[in-house]
């Protein structure tokens, strides 16, 4: 029989590789011994050491590129920050024209690009040819679109400055073009550390991108290992940290960052679930399931790796995915006729068997199709395991390899609990065809992205980030700009030097240390309140009879869901007035009325699902019943602050604006939909966070409070809210307003104590979804940075505020913010057609 | 009078059965339950459809061997109102020898020797294909039932496949009657469809379900499992004349209804598209889909036509660039 009538017989497909000429021939010419790229040109490792590169198809050595040390980081830094004055000035016309450019050299190397992706990292040529390279094409137009808009669309923001980039190896090009577009778009310059198992794409970009004529500097590179990334991120003259990666080291980056000031966006591991219901178009899940676990070897981030299924349909559905599987190709990665290439490193190929061993041993059913795979290099076949538990490691561990685990549910709301069951939130595909299901899982899911009768489709003009510990900050679309901008600040306020705004000659305003000691305290009190001290114990003073009666005793106790609760440690705290005088007492919380109190927020769930306008009704109440008690609370603020009746006055009227304009804000921070090629609506919604922890500044106890609690009560979060630790009594004043103002219990819990022992304990706190810390300079920066180390913990997103503002003052930007500030965005994708 | 022989029954999803000169389905009594169970997502199936082309690139030996397969499923058409005895007469000889046989011999397909599956005509130019080919093997296939449209009295659809079938016609391609489906009259489908291969006898029939003309792919799904119900044993997209003819999508929609059917009966059946395939690559697109849909057993002249008039044409092209590396001309083919 000659090959032809075998070939005829079987239909077999003959082998259909890519040539890796060109690939190699620029490896030979730029190569092998690679260099950092620094300020538009090669720059030798200062200490001469290079990292082998592999082939991961054969497991031959590629070529060698610099270990970058700390002498090489403080170039690469060096030439970002001199390029960074320039850069930032042009015109965003200007740079849109160079992010143009760069679109144009990519689509013009487009087959060099994607040859030498496949070479380095294993990928499908497929994959590398007809997704990675064109995203990347398209990031950098999408993002000259928003250059050329910088001035109109971006007005009073300002780039963040000089910008720190580390990437993994899964997706490199891609990642690298998600980082950098952006970053340049809004004037920031970068220093951008590839994968150590992939960093040849990065390198070809470099030269092209100095091809294409960006100015040297705007853009560097530093190779190596975790080390080099390690002192990238951690260098002081760093103003940003973008991180995607494992979560672990997510957390350590979080670490030791925290209260550097650098902003951080990480976007880290998950376990997405990938839920299947019955009334689905099964044959069409599966094929969803080949592209949701089986792209790029199953090294997605967001992998579908955890597969739902309607317990009614799951034979069938496994039947079917069997048969898909055995039809899959695992092979050379340059084959035109492969769909699952090579894995990247041998320590990743253990990793996966690992986990495989680890889920055999947990009593799940590990299926294989039989194929041969290749003799040479790192390869896995597609791998399913069924009769996992939730409780399995195989289905909570993100295992970055072709395996599926696979659970059965019974009906959508077990689907919704199981999907949540994870610490993860990266994204979900949901599959079915009928649209009330679908809608209301996908909004129900917790994760950045949910993709509806599809899956792992990206696009530069959606964002795409995690929930929880998937990271947070997004990347693509408008929403991801905001990483790389940040308001444009005016001058500090100092002390003394703040807006007179009561204009009774009260710095309030500054929100500063001057507080306790800039005014006087010999301002006149409303009798009505308690201006003595509350006596320790009843017989404390002798009764004069002939003197008015003493005002009756009021005890200040906590505020967790919906009641005044005495403090668990049995403590009170005195409360002093800028003068020395005893005000009163307030609770002295503890790390177990915080502890309360998160779990009533985590309770009050139902405040998330509200309708805007519904919360906006309790908002104006609250508003309406504050302003009914003006004269109570603007006695404890005068006397808290010792300022003049008018500036307290004033503070009370801001109080009660503030209520007003979160109520107003409540049915107005609606979403987009963003514009991407594929036939969809792709909807970005503003997500509340979730249980938000909130230390309220010493400055302006009632501004700041409201301020601050309005607009992450007005987008759906429940506050556990740490008051002004020096004027305490204005917020216990305020506990009456909510009971009367229909504010659901555990929506808003106050827990008045140390901040200092409280802070940590939120920020330790692994069911808080964020913590902002409002200081101002009588705020420890240590605190601060203590709290964002602590945060690692959950990886929960914290916001320092900038220390001094004025709270009584409206201010546009500010108020945009902290709406931003107070959501997440999620994108979910919604493909029609009939 | 049927031959009841089934596709070999597999475990109940790899289809492994391979039909050999054509399926016989018995039919099955109609489960409405069943064939209205799928809902089709169109966009998840365009994407299927859309990346099977770049997920397997067919090159070098395998081109060969796979267009050389193709000639050997095609149903080679001509449907037009000026098909004279002789029109019909050259398209017989085309059938019978489709490739110059010093091109086969430059390939090293000299023991392949293709021919092509069936002749595709009106009912009258029946006694003509049956003369021409008379001992070729070839199949003399007849459009019925009122084709196109399929706007007759039921009775005088079942008259023409009875006088075709009488007139030596082996294979019969039936068309629904769309009204049926659009309407969602799904017993009458079956009932009439039913009615048809009864009318059949011997000969082979293949259900046009005129999918351009039908209202959404759950609509094509339905309409293919209650036909496979009825007995067909080809479900065929197109008639040619409808404005949207084969396309990958709707191909792949009842590439899947034939496995679920296959899972349900045991019965492997055939699929043909027809309309628009006009390229060698057309075909190929056609091939791989069944491929990868059903698998490498499953394209094969028992269980895939290729419903063409003109494509043939440029398979032959392609394989004389196969054979001497240079780029070929019409010219140097035979007319069909």
């Amino acid at each position: 029989m000659s090959s032809l009538d075998e070939a005829f017989e079987s239909l077999d497909y003959a082998p259909a590789p890519e040539s890796d000429a060109a690939a190699r021939a620029w490896i030979a010419a730029s190569g092998p011994d690679f260099d950092h790229w620094v300020d538009g040109r090669r720059m030798p490792p200062a200490a001469g050491e290079r990292l082998e590169v592999f082939n991961p198809a054969d497991g031959q050595p590629l070529a060698r590129v610099a270990q970058g040390d700390a002498a090489d980081v403080d170039a690469a830094v060096a030439a970002a920050r001199a390029a960074l004055p320039a850069w930032r000035a042009l015109p965003g016309a200007a740079r849109a024209r160079h992010l143009y450019a760069l679109a144009r050299i990519v689509q013009r190397n487009a087959r060099l690009l994607a040859t030498l992706e496949s070479l380095d990292n294993g990928k499908p040529i497929r994959e590398s040819r007809d997704i990675d390279v064109p995203l990347v094409a398209r990031h950098f137009y999408h993002h000259a679109g928003w250059a050329q808009l910088a001035e109109t669309e971006l007005a009073g923001r300002e780039p963040r400055g000089v910008c720190a980039q580390v990437i993994p190896w899964n997706f490199p090009l891609l990642m690298l073009a998600w980082k950098l577009a952006p970053a340049l778009a809004c004037g920031n310059t970068v220093v951008l550390k590839p994968a150590e198992h992939t960093p040849l794409g990065a390198l070809l970009l470099a030269e092209l991108a100095a091809e294409a004529g960006l100015p040297p500097g705007v853009f560097n590179l530093v190779t190596g290992d975790g080390r080099s990334g390690a002192l990238l991120a951690e260098h002081p003259d760093v103003d940003k940290l973008a991180f995607t990666g494992s979560t672990e080291v997510g957390r350590q980056l979080r670490r030791a960052t925290a209260g550097s000031g650098k902003g951080l966006t990480l976007e880290l591991g998950g376990k997405s679930p990938f839920l299947i219901f019955e009334d689905a178009d099964l044959d069409s899940a599966v094929e969803g399931l080949v592209d949701a676990i089986w792209l790029n070897q199953g090294e997605v981030c967001c992998a579908g790796s955890r597969l739902l299924v309607q317990e009614s349909v799951a034979e069938t559905l496994h039947a079917k995915l069997k048969a898909r599987m055995g039809r899959l190709r695992v092979g050379p990665p340059l084959d035109k006729a492969v769909d699952i290439g090579a894995i990247v490193a041998p320590v990743q190929l253990a990793r996966i068997r690992e986990l495989c061993a680890i889920g055999e041993a947990e009593g799940a059913q590990r299926w294989q199709p039989a194929m041969a795979l290749p003799e040479q290099g790192w390869f896995f076949p597609p791998t399913l395991f069924t009769e996992v538990a939730p409780a399995s490691i195989i289905a909570r561990e993100e295992i970055f390899g072709p395996v599926l685990v696979s659970m059965t549910f019974r009906s959508p709301a077990e689907a919704i609990a199981l999907a949540n069951d994870t610490r993860y939130g990266l994204a979900a595909s949901v599959w079915s065809q009928d649209l009330d299901t679908a809608l209301e899982v996908a909004r129900r899911i917790r994760a950045g992205t949910v993709w509806v009768n599809c899956t792992n489709q990206f696009d530069a003009a959606a964002g795409f980030g995690g929930y929880q510990e998937s990271g947070f900050g997004r990347e693509g679309g408008r929403e991801g700009l905001e990483a790389y901008l940040r308001p444009v600040v005016g001058p500090a306020v100092e002390d003394g030097a703040g807006p007179d705004a009561a204009g009774g000659g009260s710095d309030l305003a500054a929100g500063d240390r001057g507080i306790a000691r800039s005014v006087d305290g010999t301002v006149e009190l409303d009798q009505r309140g308690p201006t003595a001290a509350v006596p320790a114990s009843p017989n404390a003073a002798t009764p004069d009879l002939a003197a008015p009666l003493p005002p009756v005793d009021r005890t200040a106790k906590l505020y967790i869901g919906g009641r005044q609760r005495r403090p668990d440690g049995g403590y009170s705290r005195r409360v002093l007035a800028p003068d020395g005088r005893l005000l009163g007492q307030v609770g002295e919380g503890n790390r177990k009325d915080l502890r309360d109190a998160v779990e009533a927020a985590r309770a009050a769930s139902a405040w998330s699902t509200w309708s805007g306008h519904a919360r906006a009704q309790v908002l104006y109440y609250l508003g309406e019943n504050l302003a009914a008690r003006r004269h109570d609370l603007a006695a404890r603020i005068a006397e808290g602050l010792g300022c003049a009746p008018v500036a307290a006055a004033a503070e009370l009227e801001a109080g009660v604006d503030a209520c007003f304009t979160w109520a107003a804000w409540a049915d107005k921070w609606d979403g987009a939909v963003h514009d991407t090629p594929l036939r969809a609506l792709v909807l970005a919604l503003n997500e509340p966070l979730g249980v938000v922890g909130l230390a309220c500044p010493d400055a302006s106890p009632l501004a700041a409070l409201l301020g601050l609690a309005g607009p992450l009560l007005a987008t759906g979060n429940r506050v556990v809210l740490l008051p002004s630790e020096a004027a305490p009594l204005v917020a216990t004043e305020l506990y009456q307003v909510l009971d009367t103002s229909d504010l659901p219990a555990g929506v808003l819990n106050l827990i008045t104590g140390s901040r200092a022992e409280l802070a940590p304990v939120l920020a330790d706190h692994d069911d808080v979804d964020a913590l902002w810390l409002a200081g101002d300079a009588a705020f420890d920066p240590a605190l601060n940075g203590d709290c964002e180390a602590r945060s690692a913990g959950n990886l929960k997103q914290t916001w320092q505020l900038p220390p001094a503002r004025d709270w009584l003052a409206r201010d546009a930007a500010f108020e945009r913010e902290r709406l931003r500030r107070a959501t997440q965005v999620k994108n979910l994708w919604l493909p029609h057609g009939v | 009078m049927r031959d009841p022989r089934p596709g070999s029954i597999t475990d109940g999803t790899v289809p492994t059965g391979r039909p050999v000169d054509g399926v016989r389905n018995p039919g099955q009594p109609l489960d409405l339950d069943w064939a209205l169970a799928t809902r089709v997502n169109r966009s998840a199936v365009e994407r299927r459809a859309a990346s099977l082309a770049p997920r397997r690139a067919i090159k070098g030996l395998a081109q060969t061997a796979w267009l050389l397969k193709a000639i050997g499923l095609l149903d080679l058409t001509t449907l037009a109102g000026d098909d004279t005895a002789g029109r019909v007469g050259r398209l017989c000889g085309k059938a019978r020898q489709p490739i110059r046989p010093d091109l086969l011999e430059a390939l090293g397909a000299g023991d392949i020797a293709p021919r092509v599956a069936a002749v595709c005509v009106y009912s009258a130019q029946v006694p003509t294909v049956v003369r021409v080919l008379a001992g070729s093997g070839i199949g003399v296939c007849a459009v019925s039932t009122g084709f196109p449209a399929g706007q007759l009295p039921l009775g005088l659809r079942l008259d023409q496949v009875r006088a075709a079938v009488e007139a030596g016609a082996t294979e019969i391609d039936i068309v629904i009657h769309r009204p049926l489906a659009l309407t969602g009259r799904w017993q009458q489908l079956y009932d009439e469809v039913a009615a048809c291969k009864a009318a059949c006898g011997p000969a082979s029939m293949k259900t046009i379900l005129a999918t351009g003309e039908l209202a959404s792919l759950t609509q094509v799904a339905a309409a293919s499992r209650v036909c496979l119900q009825a007995g067909s044993d080809f479900i065929k997209t197109s008639t040619g004349k409808e404005r949207v003819n084969a396309t990958l999508p709707v191909g792949l929609v009842m590439l899947r209804a034939l496995r679920d059917y296959e899972a349900r009966s045991g019965v492997a059946c055939g699929f043909k598209p027809a309309g628009g395939i006009a390229t060698a690559k057309d075909a190929l697109a056609w091939l791989r889909l069944v491929r990868e849909e059903l698998g490498p057993e499953r394209v094969h002249p028992g269980s895939l036509r290729l419903g063409a008039s003109s494509v043939l044409a440029d398979i032959e092209r392609q394989l004389e660039h196969r054979a001497t590396g240079r780029y070929s001309s019409y010219r140097r083919h035979p007319l069909g």
